[in-house]
């Protein structure tokens, strides 16, 4: 679907920039005209008025970045001198770069641990919430709180209240009698922590489910409950799968955002002058790709990165995708 | 294109929502209105809730709120404690000092922070909100060949990861001298994003067509029925945007790391890093002082949430996301 975007965008968008001044021509007559040919500028004229500010984004920010950083992926740049054309070399470069490797598997394990959990936790929350009554609003507040916390800001609670020897996490696990891990520093328990702290985020995935939750039909509980279900099958057979859009859509983009995680693990683990916290084992993706491209100046390698990470998220959604096809709901006959 | 890393919106389901506005009023918003107004909706179809059931939930909501506020209360209650205290668990402070704060202000220009990143967020949200607006209209009420497919266009570019622009972006706000100042901030707003694209069309589309082509028929002009009809009714939706573009913008990390340079155009994210990178990873270890900035900077988002909350979740319930 995207390699079709920029020349559909581009026919789209020139007549945008023919359009003369105001286009606010008059065109009462619009709904009774037939279709001739050579009609097509007449009829999306005034749409065009109202999409130009996508159209010249789409084209400057999107479509064009998109070609030049196709391009960049085969060069050698490093902002000061002219791009270099190398050809594939950086392709060919990545399959023999170990860091490249680690960090890609860093990502996927992370966001193989967070998705589920997320989504489990995240419905959780939102299925006690929707039995609340009028005590729901005041907890989704409180669930909702940490999101606007800036990541800087989570990152450094990780780092104080995960803290191996004095952080609450493992003070509350001793009273349990567990001796909980070292989590900022050992490189096994690094990803778990992070993934923990993650979960304090949920909120606006709860507030989806929670607002799916309540437009699923009265009627449909009614009818369960005649004929006998119980709580567990009543979740399960109407519950579930009346929200399974909700559920599915929060599944894709918390794993395309799982795969873009940047913000807690360079906080907490990179940068300057830090060389103690400095962790293989936080090395996520995207936090390689930025050291290349503003660390190290490799902008034609960290474009290359780039697309690989785009071509990764495609074939994981896709697969998502697929996947859903039997397992998502979509209530009546929609487009 | 500002969905990108720093975003993680919560979006909305691929379904729906077009059949919108005369069905939602029904079992789903009973409980938006009852919340509302108390007394005013409290019909006999009311959700299947024993009261043991309502228990229960409350005790459950209230162990996972207190393990959710915790670290709030932690953060500021550290805050107050003089360093050598910093790491203990108490949350009332042994010894009760306001000296970090006085640090952190002669430490750091945090009132310049957060002015800078107020300018960054006021200008991005409301930008993005107005020209996603527009866009979402051109979608949602114009008939053209091609529609479609261009619509289908903007949600492609919801998948494209941030990374991948990154670069070139970078390239062109360099070119323009850009780099160093506030603007690559939020000026890349000024032409809309795909995801609120996406969720104010779905809004658009649920109100009904009649009400326009009147006010076409009584005389507005292409932009009147957009500005003076369509926007007004699209407040709650708007309001959503607004606020998910302000929480976004104001935590973005990688954009401030990437376009500011020098410190006194650093937004709060970005002094909070080099806080951390100089008091924390530095050798000094005075996380006094990063648990104190944290607060400041937290705060702010904390009170522009509590007024809008209601606002916030109420247009998400109602926008875009029956499914």
């Amino acid at each position: 679907m995207t390699a079709a975007a920029p020349s559909a965008a581009a026919g789209a968008a020139t007549p945008a920039a023919r359009r003369p001044g105001g286009a606010e021509g008059p065109d009462a007559s619009r709904p009774v005209r037939s279709r001739r040919p050579g009609s097509w500028w007449r009829e999306a004229r005034p749409a065009l008025l109202f999409l130009s500010p996508w159209i010249i984004g789409f084209l400057v920010f999107t479509a064009w970045p998109m070609i030049y950083s196709a391009y960049l992926s085969l060069t050698d740049y490093d902002v000061i001198n002219s791009p270099e054309f190398i050809g594939v070399e950086n392709y060919v470069a990545m399959a023999s770069d170990d860091k490249l490797l680690l960090a890609l598997g860093n990502t996927a394990l992370f966001t193989l641990m967070q998705v589920p959990l997320y989504v489990v936790v995240s419905l959780i929350l939102a299925l006690l919430l929707d039995r609340a009554g009028r005590a729901s609003g005041f907890f989704r507040t409180v669930f909702f709180l940490p999101k606007m916390t800036p990541p800087v800001a989570v990152g450094v609670l990780f780092l104080l209240l995960f803290n191996g020897q004095n952080g609450i996490v493992n003070t509350v696990l001793g009273w349990f009698g567990i001796d909980g891990p070292a989590w900022t520093t050992d490189p096994a328990w690094v990803k778990p922590g992070l993934v923990f702290m993650s979960l304090w985020t949920v909120g606006a995935s709860v507030i989806i489910l929670l607002a799916a939750l309540r437009n699923v039909p009265e009627m449909l509980y009614e009818s369960a409950r005649l004929d006998g279900a119980g709580f567990w099958r009543t979740a399960w057979n109407v519950t579930v799968p009346m929200i399974s859009p909700a559920l599915f859509f929060i599944i894709v983009v918390n794993t395309i955002a799982g795969f873009q995680t940047f913000d807690e693990a360079y906080t907490a683990f990179f940068g300057s002058g830090n060389t103690t916290y400095s962790n293989d084992a936080a090395l996520f993706y995207v936090i390689y790709l930025f050291q290349q491209a503003f660390g190290f100046l490799n902008m034609g390698y960290a474009s290359a990165l780039a697309w690989l990470l785009f071509v990764v998220i495609m074939i994981v959604t896709a697969i998502q995708l697929v996947v859903s096809r039997r397992l998502v709901y979509y209530e009546g006959d929609r487009k | 294109m500002s969905a990108g890393v720093g975003v993680t919106p919560p979006l909305v389901p691929p379904a729906g929502a077009a059949d919108a506005k005369g069905r939602v009023r029904t079992a789903g918003s009973a409980d938006a209105i009852a919340e509302a107004e108390p007394r005013l909706v409290r019909g006999p179809s009311r959700r299947r809730r024993s009261r043991v059931g309502q228990v229960l939930a409350w005790i459950a909501l209230t162990v996972l709120g207190i393990v959710f506020v915790y670290p709030f209360v932690w953060l500021v209650s550290a805050s107050f404690k003089p360093r050598g205290e910093v790491f203990d668990n108490r949350l009332i402070p042994e010894t009760f000092t306001f000296d970090n704060y006085v640090q952190v202000w002669q430490e750091a220009p945090l009132a310049l922070w957060l002015l800078n990143t107020v300018i960054v967020t006021v200008l991005a949200a409301t930008t993005v909100t107005i020209s996603s607006a527009m866009v979402a209209w051109g979608f949602a009420y114009f008939r053209f060949r091609g529609r479609g497919a261009l619509f289908g266009l903007v949600l492609a570019t919801m998948m494209l990861p941030g990374a991948v622009t990154m670069i070139p972006t970078f390239l062109i706000w360099n070119a323009l001298g850009q780099v160093g100042t506030l603007t690559p901030l939020w000026a890349g707003n000024l032409f809309g994003s795909a995801f609120y694209i996406f969720l104010i069309r779905q809004f658009f589309l649920g109100l009904p067509r009649d009400l326009f082509d009147a006010a076409r028929v009584d005389g507005a002009n292409q932009w009147g029925v957009f500005w003076h009809i369509a926007v007004p009714l699209a407040k709650p939706v708007l309001a959503v945007t607004l606020i998910f573009e302000v929480q976004a913008v104001w935590t973005d990390l990688m954009r401030a790391l990437i376009y500011l340079r020098d410190s006194d155009t650093f937004t709060v994210p970005r002094g909070l890093k080099a806080l951390v990178d100089a008091y924390g990873f530095g050798g000094e270890w005075h996380w006094e002082i990063i648990v104190t900035a944290s607060v400041i900077t937290t705060v702010p988002m904390i009170i522009v949430f509590f007024l809008a909350q209601r606002k916030i979740i109420d247009g998400v319930a109602s926008s875009g996301l029956k499914g």
